[in-house]
């Protein structure tokens, strides 16, 4: 056994797991650190089968941003999570039935499929070598064949992905934005267009009267 | 042994069914949903770079990380709409969430 292969098992064991204690776990701020984990276990998984920018992104984009903001809302909201816990154990024999359903017939798929012969790839991809689809260690790493094709052959995917993340920025911003009454805040416009006759007033004082009012 | 593309697709089916099941067992806690969802995503991100990685074709990369984006933005909008049911509401049961019906 290779240390590739020990590191396998070994990643997919702990995001199995995690997997599991995310459904199961009794508080959702575990649930949260478990999702963690199983997203740093498999982007191991990813740099195991060669994918080492989109297992640096897993860990950035996933466990940095979204990891966070999951552990940011269940914090802040303030709810009784055992009640929303009832009916897990009524749901249990149904769910665990499709689950294990799905898995089943999942594998089933995988069990007989089969890549392409040498022979197979070299007709679906007539400009490429057998050899040249493994990695090959004096070419492009993964980052820079990424690029490579990024910025030419699905530059239109990648403006697409940029505008649905401006969307989705703006859609989080409208959705939780809210005006609070009473909050004393700087109007430019009110401070520029006043007018010395609406703050200042002269008043003649004589001697001796003060000011009357 | 070799690992072969059988068997991380064998991990990515299973974390598939767990999310799903996440999903049946969770029907009150829609934020347990979310975090279920995003474990489906990451299932099919594990098919998407085995694909890529065992046929040769960076293709399959390129569409796992556009599925990380949309996965990024739809967990960014649930949980805004979360935020927002719950200063409307108080409370985060989906179960509940029938006004439209009435």
């Amino acid at each position: 056994m290779t240390i590739g292969t020990v590191a396998f098992f070994i990643f997919s064991a702990a995001a199995i797991l995690s997997g599991l204690m995310v459904v199961s776990s009794r508080n959702p701020v575990h649930s949260v650190l478990f999702l963690i984990c199983a997203f740093i276990s498999a982007s191991g998984l990813f740099v195991l089968m060669g994918a080492e920018y989109l297992a640096m992104v897993l860990v950035v984009v996933y466990v940095g941003a979204v990891a966070v903001l999951f552990l940011f809302v269940v914090m802040m909201l303030d709810v009784d999570f055992v009640e929303l816990k009832q009916g897990f154990l009524n749901y249990l024999p149904f769910g665990g039935l499709l689950a294990l359903a799905v898995v089943v017939e999942l594998i089933l798929v995988v069990a007989v499929w089969a890549l392409p012969s040498d022979a197979e790839l070299a007709r679906a991809y007539p400009f490429m070598k057998a050899s040249e689809t493994v990695a090959d260690p004096a070419g492009p790493n993964n980052i820079e064949a990424l690029g490579l094709i990024l910025y030419t052959d699905y530059i239109h995917l990648f403006q697409i992905a940029g505008m649905i993340l401006l969307i989705a920025m703006i859609g989080a911003i409208v959705l939780t934005f809210r005006v609070r009454a009473g909050v004393r805040k700087q109007d430019a416009g009110v401070q520029i267009g006043r007018k010395r006759k609406d703050a200042v007033q002269v008043v003649k004082v004589r001697t001796g009267e003060g000011i009357p009012g | 042994m070799t690992i072969g593309l059988g068997a991380y697709l064998t991990v990515a089916a299973i974390l598939f069914a767990i999310g799903m099941a996440g999903i049946f067992l969770n029907r009150k806690n829609v934020i347990v949903i979310l975090m279920s969802i995003e474990l489906m995503l990451l299932a099919v991100n594990i098919n998407l770079v085995a694909f890529a990685q065992f046929l040769g074709d960076l293709a399959g990369q390129v569409f796992a990380f556009m599925v990380l984006t949309v996965a990024a933005a739809e967990a960014a909008i649930g949980l805004a709409i979360l935020v927002a049911y719950f200063r409307n509401r108080g409370d985060i049961a989906v179960e509940d969430a029938n006004l439209m019906k009435h």
